[in-house]
């Protein structure tokens, strides 16, 4: 009998397939959530995979801030050009305008919470019954226990004691009306094997990640970009340095590293020797203790 | 463990699920903690929490187990509610452990955990040996066909490191684990407060000539777990592109259960029975010569078959067993007892059906592994052995066999929730 062995992203990427594909099967309107980072570009592309040669069977929905880097919305942009899926936009805006959420004030306001709002109102107002989501258990410690398959109440709610049991490979997506899923394909990917397979699989990615020059400030030990979404200190200098970002975000809660990694051996390889997590680049994520938890019950991605 | 990431070694790595169990204060989050650790996988900003976090309370030393408490529920109640998944990594392999708590009422979790590991740690404090938590989880172990376990023998510094004691909790868990099924059993002597034998060789135990944890999890031959044997592939949907280049394209795509299919090979297609050859497989826009479990893809047929989600591409010559009446082992999940009699949804490969619980044969006393032939009532946590009646005949293999098709999951058709797993005999 012949070895047969399939690396752990071959093993990965079956994985998110099959998981991908369920999602298909078991429900009537699914929706991939789509920020314009890593994540869920190597989502979209395992989908993909999965339905190749038909076209992917449901649209992308990205959830804007308005606050976004002008090269992320051109990399989607061609992505859904080149590609032909179908691209559903819906705005935070929006949302601040009809009442629905309230914008934050000061210096370090962020619209990164108030997407929560909008994400329940497409849902409704799209009749989306699982919304995939790019998150990894990796991330953080109250994404560690999430499922692949994860129940919302009718208010779009995670209880984090309630939860099914997933054993083997049988996911249960059945539900009552008014209630949805979100579900998360890519689950069991840390963030070096997101990078490894962008290497792998030659996936395209917004220069973002690639170092650059730009103009960035300090904040609380973090460089952030200068955008117009921000508002400066006087304190505050405004230099130009070598950067990139290892995530990407809401422009005004995403901090960037100095680096000069240009392609993807050299991100590899700083990932690799980085002693801090990603999120550690996220101001969200340092709000309090269990920020994320907070954020998850109330229904963010 | 210093290394640095190639750009091909990674291709090389292979990928090992395990899961540990192991009872309150025995020392499982610190072993765990130790292996994130001493692999890098803990961040500086993840070190810098969890010192806060114990100087906070009034800890003495830096303590590891902060790093596996997840929900702010669990830190108030000072509990774990729910498996919590893991990944660190070696330049050999990528691991996932799924830690579940060792409280009694939480069989539920271990067995969640363990539908899906390659191998199953289980601790055993040096000072207390094999007591009842012990049994049980070689049990869960031995029922949910777990291929490899290891027995960490914990707090060996607490015994002054004596053979004895090893050889000892290595004998009593021989005795009793030589009426259950596993196939693969090791036993490494360790502390995992000071490192001895988790990642480095210990000095303080010169008798031990075995190999390390780390060494065993990396080494571990896994190649075999996926059952090398009977080809089983369940259609998870069909793929027709509707497009003019691709205009008679008809795929099956799905995932192998086991086994490998290669094109050219004669198959039937449950449940109707028709026979056909394999056309292609195609994975993305590369056709394949042949696809492995538990490789995804999608299967062409020669003929014109009536085959849609639910079906399973087996090989022509082979059998599957089929039938109406099942007997199965089932592990309860659900606060709500099984009710005798009562209908439920079940989910089995890609199939949903409805069935019902036509009788309880025995419970498992997961203590003693006695079988209990008076007391029926299966509640939350318990093992039990049953046989159901489904509403359309099931084709599957004994889970004995085969891990996927001889698995299943029991819903409640009034909240939809899982409330049981189910293991065919």
């Amino acid at each position: 009998m012949s070895k047969f062995l399939m690396n752990h992203l071959r093993e990965l990427e079956s994985e998110s397939i099959y998981v991908i594909r369920e999602v298909v099967s078991q429900f009537e309107n699914p929706a991939m959530l789509f920020s314009g980072g890593k994540d869920s570009i190597i989502m979209y592309h395992l989908a993909r995979k999965a339905f190749y040669p038909a076209k992917v069977p449901f649209p992308l929905l990205h959830i804007d801030t308005g606050h976004n880097f002008q090269e992320t919305l051109d990399f989607r942009d061609w992505l859904v050009e080149e590609t032909g899926v179908q691209l559903i936009v819906k705005y935070v805006q929006d949302s601040i305008d009809k009442g629905r959420a309230a914008e934050e004030t000061g210096y370090n306001a962020s619209r990164n919470k108030l997407q929560t709002v909008t994400l329940l109102d497409a849902i409704e107002e799209l009749k989306v019954d699982c919304a995939m989501g790019g998150g990894r258990r990796d991330e953080e410690k109250a994404r560690a226990k999430e499922r692949f398959f994860s129940h919302r109440d009718e208010f779009g709610q995670w209880d984090p004691k309630n939860q099914r049991p997933e054993l083997w490979n049988l996911f249960n997506g059945k539900k009552n009306i008014g209630e949805h899923f979100r579900v998360f394909p890519i689950s069991n990917w840390t963030e070096m094997d997101v990078w490894q397979y962008i290497l792998l699989e030659n996936i395209a990615i917004p220069n973002l990640y690639f170092s650059h020059e730009r103009e960035v400030f300090l904040r609380d030990g973090m460089l952030y970009a200068k955008t117009p979404f921000i508002k400066n200190k006087d304190s505050e200098i405004i230099e130009k340095r070598i950067v990139r970002f290892r995530t990407i975000g809401d422009a005004t809660c995403t901090g960037a590293i100095e680096s000069k990694a240009e392609n993807l051996e050299d991100i590899i390889r700083e990932v690799a020797a980085t002693r801090v997590t990603e999120r550690g680049g996220r101001a969200d994520d340092k709000r309090s203790e269990a920020a994320m938890e907070d954020r998850k019950i109330e229904g963010y991605f | 463990m210093e290394h640095e990431i190639t750009n091909s070694a990674y291709l090389d790595m292979e990928l090992l699920r395990f899961t540990t169990a192991g009872s309150v204060d025995d020392g499982k989050s610190t072993l765990i903690g130790r292996l994130l650790y001493d692999s890098k996988a803990i961040f500086q900003d993840q070190m810098e929490a969890i010192e806060r976090a114990s100087i906070k309370k009034g800890e003495e030393h830096v303590n590891l187990a902060l790093l596996t408490d997840g929900l702010r529920a669990e830190r108030e109640q000072g509990i774990t509610i729910d498996v919590a998944y893991r990944y660190f990594h070696t330049p050999k392999r990528k691991f996932i452990i799924a830690d579940t708590p060792g409280h009694i009422q939480y069989t539920r979790n271990m067995v969640t955990g363990a539908s899906t590991a390659n191998a199953a740690l289980i601790l055993v404090d040096a000072r207390h040996g094999v007591i009842e938590q012990t049994v049980r989880h070689a049990y869960i172990a031995s029922l949910l066909r777990i291929p490899h376990v290891i027995v960490c023998v914990n707090k060996m510094d607490l015994v002054d490191f004596k053979q004895e004691v090893f050889d000892g909790i290595q004998h009593r868990f021989l005795e009793f684990s030589n009426h259950l099924d596993l196939h693969d059993v090791r036993f490494i002597p360790i502390s995992a407060l000071l490192g001895d034998n988790v990642v480095d060789r210990s000095k303080n135990m010169d008798w031990y000539q075995g190999p390390t944890l780390m060494y065993l999890l990396e080494n571990l031959y896994i190649s075999n777990d996926y059952n090398q044997l009977d080809a089983r592939f369940p259609v998870q949907q069909v793929i027709r592109p509707m497009l003019s280049e691709f205009h008679d394209y008809r795929g099956y795509a799905g995932r192998m259960a086991s086994g490998t299919f290669k094109v050219g090979d004669k198959v039937k297609v449950m449940p109707s029975g028709f026979t056909s050859t394999i056309k292609g497989i195609d994975f993305w826009t590369e056709p394949m010569d042949s696809l492995t479990a538990p490789q995804s893809g999608t299967i062409l047929l020669e003929d014109d078959l009536d085959v849609s989600r639910g079906c399973m591409i087996i090989p022509a010559e082979n059998g599957i067993k089929q039938g109406q009446d099942i007997e199965l082992m089932v592990c309860w999940l659900s606060d709500k007892p099984m009710i005798p009699g009562g209908k439920y949804a079940l989910k089995h490969t890609t199939n949903e059906l409805r069935c019902m619980i036509k009788e309880v044969k025995y419970k498992v006393d997961i203590n003693t592994l006695d079988k209990n032939y008076e007391s029926k009532n299966i509640g939350l946590n318990d093992i039990g052995c049953i046989e159901i009646r489904t509403t359309k005949p099931l084709f599957y293999d004994s889970y004995r066999q085969n891990r996927i098709t001889g698995s299943l999951i029991i819903i409640d058709e009034a909240t939809n929730v899982t409330v049981g797993a189910g293991m065919i005999i």
